[in-house]
C-alpha cells in the first residue's frame, strides 16, 4: 500500500514553531495543580504534582489489569494446579511449558491425582492475554499485578513451578484482584458461570 | 480391486436409510469372520452414517448393553390373509414405524448393533425421534459420571465426550449426589481402573474373555454400584492387557505407562510398526517434540486385527535411552561423515574377494539388508544374522523375535538356519583370511566373535544405535537410527512386506543406515539411480526374486503391506 504522505506547509517545515508547541504542553503539566489521575491513592500526601519515583513508587493497578500470570495456592496455601495443561494448549506464544508427572507424581491436596512435576511459564513470550486464566478448570492460574517482568538473562525470565506459587501466592490475592463476586471465600469461577448462564437468555 | 470384481454376486438386500434407498450385503462377517445377518449399524455404515456406539467393536462379540445406538426403524407390514403385503394408497409397500406397545404413538428405537435388517425396512438414522433417543441414552449414562474432563487422561479421544458434543444435551439436569466409586484401582501391573469414569460397556471383559481367552475380568456389585473388576485375589496381567486401554471408549481403563505423561492432543500420530517380533503389528506411534510417548495398534486384519500385545507395546523406552551412539567415530575420533565415508570407500576398493565378512541384522529394514547384498556380493562376503527366537503364542506374538528375519533370507543375507554360517566367520578370521568386519546392529561379542577375535582384524566398521561390546572395538563407528526415526519396510513372518514412516528426527550425528549404504555401495560398485527410499525400494522390489514375483512397488504397499510368496 502506498501511503500518501501530505505536503508540510512552509510554518511547519519550519520545525520551530512545533517545537515551541511541544515545550507548551511540558510547562502546561509543569505548572499545573491539579493531580493526574493515573497515580491513584498513591501520592495523596503531594498536593502539587511531582513526577512518580518510579520504581520505588508504583501506580495502582486497576481491577481486572492483566499482569504476569502467576500460579495461586488455595486457602490451605496447597498447589491448586493439576496439570491438565489446558494452559499450556491455549497459550498463543507456547509461553507455558508442563512437565506432567506420570504415573508415580506426588499430590500436596486431597481430590487431587495428579499435579505437575515442573511448570514454566517464560515471561519473554508471555503476552498477558489472559487466555490462561480464562481456561484453567482449577481457578490455578491469574494475571495479577506485576507489570515489570525484568532480569539479567534469558533463564532467568523463565519462571519455574515454585517460584509462580512464591508470587501468585493465595487465592486470596487473586480474589482481591479480581472482584468478580460478592463471595468472601475466594473465586468461584464455575458458580459465575453458571450464574451467568443462568442470567442469559436460554438457547438451543 | 480388480480380483473382487470377478467374485460371485453377494446376496444384497434394499433398506432406506434415512430416506435413500441402499443395498447391502445379506450377511457380513461377525467379530470370527462368520457370515451373519448385516445388521442395522453395519447397513448405515454402508450407507455412509454412522451410528453412534460404545459396545460395539468390530472385532468382539456384539453385547448390546450401552444402548447407545438406539435408532427408530419402521418395519415393512407382514403378508395379510391374501398372501400380499399392505401397500399405501399409491400402491407402494407400507412400512410401519416401530413404536412401544403398551403406548401407541411413542416411537420405539432398535439397538442398530445387534438388529438385522430385513428387505424393505426404514431406517431413520437421524430422526428427531433418534436424536431425542439418543439424548436421552446420554443423559443417562452422564448420571454417574464424574463430569471433570479437563482432568481426565483420556480427554481429547474419550468417546463419551465426542457423542456428548454431538448427540447429548447442553445441560444436566441431575440435581442429586453422584455415586462415587474408587478411583485409582490398580487392576493389573499395567492397568489402572477408575470405577467411577467406567460406563460398563463391557468391551473389556468381553476382549479378555473372548478375544485372548483369558477371562479375567467381570462385573461385579449391583446397580448404581456395578463394577469392573479383576478375578478377586488374581491380578489381570496376561499379555494383551492394554489393549483394553485403547478399547475402552471412556478414561475408565488407563495404562501405567502412558498414564500423566502427556495429553492425547500434543501428541504426533505416526504410522509405524511394531519391532517386538515378526509379526509386524501396525502401530501409531505418539511423539511430541522427538520425544516418543507411546504405540497405538493400528486396524490391519490381515496382521494382528486391531491389537497388539503389552510387551510390544512398552518395547519402545530404548529409542529414547540416553546413551544413544550419537557421535560419528573414526580410528581418529571424532570426524565427518564425509570424511568417513571417503575413508571407508577407499578402504573397501582396495580389499580384496573373500577378505570381507558382513554381520548384518535381521532387525534391519528390507532396503539396508538389500544394500548389504550388494556389497558382500561385490566382495564374494560371507554374511550372515543372528537369531533371536522365544515362545510363540495363540494370538499375536510369533517365535522368531527378529522383525524381519523373512526380508533377510528372501534377499539372501541369510539361509533358513539364521546364524549358520557366524562359525566360518570366525573361523575366516582366525585363519586370517577375513580381515574387513562390517557389523550391523548386533553386538558379535554375543554370538562367537569375541573382542580378542575382534582385535586380529584390520578393519571393524560397526553400525549400531546403543553402545555394546562391539561398538567400542570398532574402528568406525557409524550411529544408526531406530525404526522410528527413518523410512522402510520390514517382511513379517508370514511374508507380508510392510512399510514404516518416521516419527523423529535422529539425534547428532545419526543418520539412517540406508542413506550410508547407499552411498558407500554407489562408491564400490557403482550401483546408482535412486535418491530416495521410494526409488531404492522399487529397485529392490526388481532385482530380488520374491518381491518382483509379487509386483511390489513403494506405492503399491499402501498403509497396510503386501504379501509376498515364500
Amino acid at each position: 500500500m502506498k501511503v500518501k504522505r501530505t505536503e508540510l506547509t512552509w510554518w511547519e517545515r519550519l520545525y520551530l514553531p512545533t517545537l515551541i508547541n511541544g515545550f507548551k504542553v511540558t510547562l502546561r503539566h509543569f505548572f499545573s495543580w491539579k493531580r493526574s489521575e493515573v497515580y491513584g491513592d498513591k501520592q495523596k500526601e503531594f498536593t502539587a504534582k511531582t513526577t512518580m519515583q518510579y520504581p520505588e513508587e508504583k501506580w495502582d493497578v486497576p481491577t481486572g489489569y492483566r499482569g504476569a500470570p502467576y500460579l495461586v495456592k488455595d486457602v490451605d496455601e496447597k498447589t491448586k494446579c493439576v496439570s491438565c495443561q489446558l494452559c499450556e494448549f491455549i497459550c498463543p506464544p507456547k509461553a507455558i511449558r508442563i512437565t506432567p508427572p506420570g504415573d508415580s507424581g506426588v499430590v500436596d491436596r486431597e481430590g487431587a491425582e495428579k499435579m505437575p512435576e515442573e511448570f514454566e511459564i517464560n515471561m519473554l513470550r508471555c503476552i498477558y492475554c489472559g487466555f490462561c486464566q480464562e481456561v484453567c478448570p482449577e481457578e490455578a492460574i491469574f494475571l495479577l499485578e506485576d507489570y515489570a517482568i525484568n532480569g539479567e538473562t534469558r533463564e532467568e525470565l523463565i519462571y519455574n513451578k515454585g517460584k509462580l506459587l512464591a508470587l501468585g501466592g493465595a487465592d486470596k490475592r487473586a480474589y482481591n484482584h479480581h472482584v468478580q463476586c460478592d463471595v468472601d471465600e475466594g473465586i468461584k469461577k464455575w458458580e459465575t458461570k453458571t450464574r451467568e448462564a443462568g442470567e442469559q437468555p436460554a438457547f438451543h | 480391486m480388480a480380483a473382487k470384481r470377478t467374485e460371485p454376486a453377494v446376496e444384497t438386500v434394499t433398506v432406506k436409510v434415512d430416506g435413500c434407498a441402499v443395498e447391502v450385503p445379506r450377511t457380513m462377517p461377525n467379530w470370527q469372520g462368520k457370515p451373519e445377518p448385516t445388521t442395522v449399524l453395519q447397513a448405515c455404515k454402508q450407507a455412509g452414517i454412522e451410528i453412534p456406539h460404545y459396545c460395539y467393536h468390530p472385532k468382539m462379540p456384539v453385547a448390546g448393553n450401552c444402548r447407545m445406538c438406539l435408532v427408530h426403524v419402521a418395519m415393512p407390514g407382514r403378508p395379510g390373509p391374501d398372501g400380499k403385503a399392505p401397500t399405501n394408497e399409491d400402491g407402494s409397500p407400507k412400512v410401519f414405524p416401530m413404536q412401544l406397545p403398551y403406548e401407541p404413538g411413542t416411537p420405539r428405537g432398535v439397538i442398530g448393533c445387534a438388529t438385522g435388517i430385513v428387505p424393505g425396512m426404514e431406517i431413520y438414522a437421524s430422526s428427531p425421534e433418534t436424536k431425542e433417543m439418543r439424548k436421552a441414552v446420554l443423559e443417562s449414562l452422564l448420571i454417574n459420571h464424574p463430569l471433570d474432563c479437563p482432568i481426565c487422561d483420556q480427554a481429547g479421544e474419550c468417546k463419551l465426550q465426542e457423542y456428548s458434543v454431538d448427540h447429548g444435551q447442553p445441560e444436566s439436569r441431575f440435581a442429586e449426589v453422584k455415586v462415587h466409586k474408587p478411583k485409582a484401582v490398580d487392576l493389573g501391573p499395567r492397568i489402572t481402573l477408575d470405577a467411577e469414569r467406567c460406563m460398563l460397556c463391557t468391551r473389556c471383559i468381553r476382549f479378555t474373555a473372548s478375544v485372548v481367552g483369558d477371562d479375567a475380568l467381570g462385573i461385579v456389585n449391583r446397580g448404581s454400584y456395578n463394577a469392573i473388576s479383576s478375578y478377586p485375589g488374581q491380578p489381570f496381567d496376561n499379555n494383551y492387557t492394554l489393549n483394553t486401554v485403547d478399547i475402552c471408549p471412556v478414561g475408565a481403563l488407563t495404562s501405567d505407562d502412558f498414564r500423566f505423561q502427556m495429553r492425547v492432543w500434543f501428541l504426533k500420530e505416526t504410522k509405524s510398526l511394531c519391532t517386538g517380533c515378526g509379526t509386524g503389528c501396525n502401530t501409531v506411534i505418539g511423539s511430541r517434540e522427538n520425544r516418543m510417548y507411546r504405540y497405538e495398534p493400528r486396524q490391519n486384519d490381515a496382521v494382528n486385527s486391531c491389537w497388539m500385545c503389552d510387551a510390544g507395546r512398552l518395547d519402545y523406552k530404548w529409542i529414547g535411552r540416553d546413551d544413544r551412539l550419537g557421535k560419528l567415530h573414526g580410528p581418529r575420533g571424532n570426524t565427518t561423515w564425509p570424511s568417513a565415508l571417503r575413508e571407508i570407500s577407499g578402504h573397501l576398493a582396495k580389499a580384496a574377494e573373500g577378505s570381507v565378512a558382513i554381520v548384518a541384522s535381521a532387525r534391519q529394514t528390507n532396503e539396508e539388508l538389500f544394500l548389504l547384498n550388494k556389497l558382500a556380493k561385490r566382495y564374494k562376503a560371507l554374511t550372515d544374522s543372528v537369531p533371536r527366537n522365544g515362545e510363540a503364542d495363540h494370538l499375536l506374538v510369533a517365535g522368531d523375535r527378529n522383525p524381519n528375519t523373512t526380508g533377510a533370507q528372501l534377499i539372501g543375507v541369510t539361509t533358513q538356519r539364521v546364524g549358520s554360517k557366524l562359525s566360518a566367520i570366525v573361523k575366516g578370521i582366525v585363519s586370517g583370511k577375513i580381515m574387513t568386519l562390517i557389523v550391523y546392529g548386533e553386538d558379535v561379542t554375543q554370538h562367537g566373535i569375541d573382542a580378542k577375535l575382534l582385535g586380529k582384524l584390520k578393519m571393524l566398521i560397526v553400525s549400531d544405535i546403543l553402545p555394546n561390546a562391539t561398538t567400542r572395538k570398532a574402528d568406525y563407528l557409524l550411529p544408526g537410527c531406530s525404526h522410528a526415526e527413518k523410512r522402510g519396510t520390514f517382511t513379517n513372518v508370514k511374508g507380508r512386506v510392510q512399510k514404516f514412516t518416521k516419527a523423529l528426527e535422529p539425534s547428532g550425528d545419526a543418520m539412517p543406515e540406508w542413506e550410508v549404504l547407499h552411498e558407500l555401495v554407489h562408491n564400490v560398485t557403482g550401483l546408482d539411480g535412486f535418491n530416495s527410499i521410494e526409488g531404492l525400494f522399487n529397485q529392490m522390489a526388481d532385482e530380488v526374486k520374491a518381491f518382483k514375483a509379487a509386483g511390489l512397488t513403494w506405492a503399491s504397499l499402501g498403509d497396510n503391506g503386501a504379501d509376498v510368496k515364500l
